[in-house]
């Protein structure tokens, strides 16, 4: 019993120490794409449309898309237009989730890892970029880039 | 107006810094002759702006420094001129080839280190917070005595596994979104990053004016922004790696002309 206390309570410090990582969503990877969603239902579009732009959540810093009214955008890659129409729900996904799977030279951030990283500041550590609702929802919006 | 980073930026409070796996990518060094400074992107308000000294806010901070120069301080009751005598003479080049290699502790300092030196050494009394006024408009005022002069690293053996460090630390891919800094500067230098031309790096203009800052900063308070932009943990002020980063910069900006202070969006 004492010792079950200690261990639990060295559990603690641990938790507090370095706050537990949320434990993400497993998923499967099919050639170049991951065919089934991370939440296990559709994302959806609008709310994606919301998270792509808004700028904490980074794609604006490097792309550039169908967003007139979107003073800053990044010129780092590709434009995001016509994405919809060059990829499947499936292969939007991997790239979202971790793009350096398809290329390990890529600069595109993995938005769905939290293992492989160097000093990460302690705000983001064992934080995914993007939640699986947010992945997907942003997949959903990818999806209608059609041209 | 604002930069892309400062957009997005969070800040992250000091932490333990955990060294994971060090993944370097190497980015293609620049060719000498394609270097620019970050001067050649500003427009051209603000190039005007670091042009005319009646408007660079910078020199501001270069009168105070001035002023300090020949202030007495600490108990040795000594100003740097009473060492040092007439800053334009004495002090013409030396920003331009610091950081240099401090024999005692071995290590290179950069220009705020080594007015600390004399600071505690010379005039015994307490070194200057980085970023506190007095230390930019010390370093600001030594750096206007190198303005237009040749950055030119000393050609010193010793300071060689520093640049390298500083080099490795440059192409390291770093923080949450796993970038390095050769990443932007390097591989895409020139292109827009949310809206705003990445410059290549160069230190050229340090201590600067920054309209975003509204004031004076040193070289590390760039360096700090990079890496929170990059969600990376950043250094402690005079930390060793800052001071590696800052002897490779200056290394890669060799043959360029100081410009401080600049002034930078
Ligand atoms: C730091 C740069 C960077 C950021 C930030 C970034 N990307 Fe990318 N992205 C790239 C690059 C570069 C490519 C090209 C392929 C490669 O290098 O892997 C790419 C490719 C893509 C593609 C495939 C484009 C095509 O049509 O070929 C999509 C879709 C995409 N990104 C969406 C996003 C979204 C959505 C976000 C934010 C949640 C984002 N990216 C954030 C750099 C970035
Ligand atoms: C994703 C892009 C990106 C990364 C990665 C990055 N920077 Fe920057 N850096 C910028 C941008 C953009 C600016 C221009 C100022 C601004 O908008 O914040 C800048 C400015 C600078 C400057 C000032 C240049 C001048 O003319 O005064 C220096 C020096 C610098 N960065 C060094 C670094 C170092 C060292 C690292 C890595 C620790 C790094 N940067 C990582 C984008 C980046």
């Amino acid at each position: 019993m004492k010792f079950m206390l200690t261990a639990l309570l060295a559990n603690v410090l641990v938790m507090t120490a370095a706050p537990a990582q949320e434990a993400l969503q497993r998923y499967e990877v099919v050639g170049d794409a991951i065919p089934s969603s991370l939440t296990g239902v559709p994302g959806d579009a609008e709310r994606g449309r919301a998270i792509v732009l808004k700028r904490e959540n980074t794609c604006l810093l490097c792309h550039s898309g169908p967003f007139p009214d979107e003073r800053f955008q990044g010129d780092l890659s590709p434009n995001l237009a016509g994405a919809g129409a060059r990829w499947s729900e499936g292969q939007l996904r991997l790239r979202l989730v971790d793009a350096s799977r398809l290329n390990p030279a890529t600069i595109m951030p993995s938005y769905y890892r939290v293992d492989g990283l160097t000093r990460v500041g302690a705000t983001w550590r064992g934080k995914p970029i993007l939640t699986a609702e947010q992945i997907e929802d942003a997949v959903a919006y990818l999806t209608t880039l059609r041209q | 107006m604002t930069s892309g980073w400062a957009r997005l930026r969070r800040l992250a409070p000091a932490a333990a810094v955990l060294a994971a796996m060090a993944i370097v990518t190497a980015s293609a060094e620049i060719p000498l002759n394609e270097r620019r400074s970050g001067y050649a992107d500003l427009g051209r308000e603000t190039k005007a702006m670091q042009d005319d000294d009646t408007a660079n806010p910078g020199m501001l901070a270069v009168l105070d420094g001035e002023t300090l120069w020949s202030a007495k301080a600490g108990s040795a009751g000594r100003s740097c001129a009473d060492c040092h005598g007439d800053a334009r003479a004495s002090m013409k080049g030396v920003s331009a080839r610091y950081p240099a290699f401090d024999a005692a502790s071995g290590r290179p300092v950069n220009i705020e280190q080594r007015i600390n030196l004399c600071r505690e050494e010379r005039q015994q009394a307490k070194p200057l917070a980085y970023e506190s006024r007095d230390m930019l408009a010390l370093s600001a005022f030594v750096g206007l005595q190198s303005r237009g002069q040749p950055i030119a690293p000393p050609d010193d053996a010793r300071l060689e596994p520093f640049r390298d460090a500083g080099r490795e630390t440059y192409n390291r891919r770093q923080g949450q979104l796993n970038l390095a800094c050769g990443h932007c500067h390097d591989d895409n230098r020139g292109q827009r990053l949310a809206g705003i031309v990445i410059p290549q790096a160069h230190p050229t203009g340090y201590p600067l004016y920054r309209l975003e800052w509204q004031s004076v900063g040193s070289l590390q308070r760039r360096l700090r922004n990079c890496l929170i932009g990059m969600r990376a943990e950043h250094y402690a002020y005079g930390a060793p790696e800052y001071v590696e980063l800052e002897t490779y910069l200056m290394w890669r900006a060799r043959g360029m002309p100081m410009e401080t202070p600049a002034v930078r969006p």
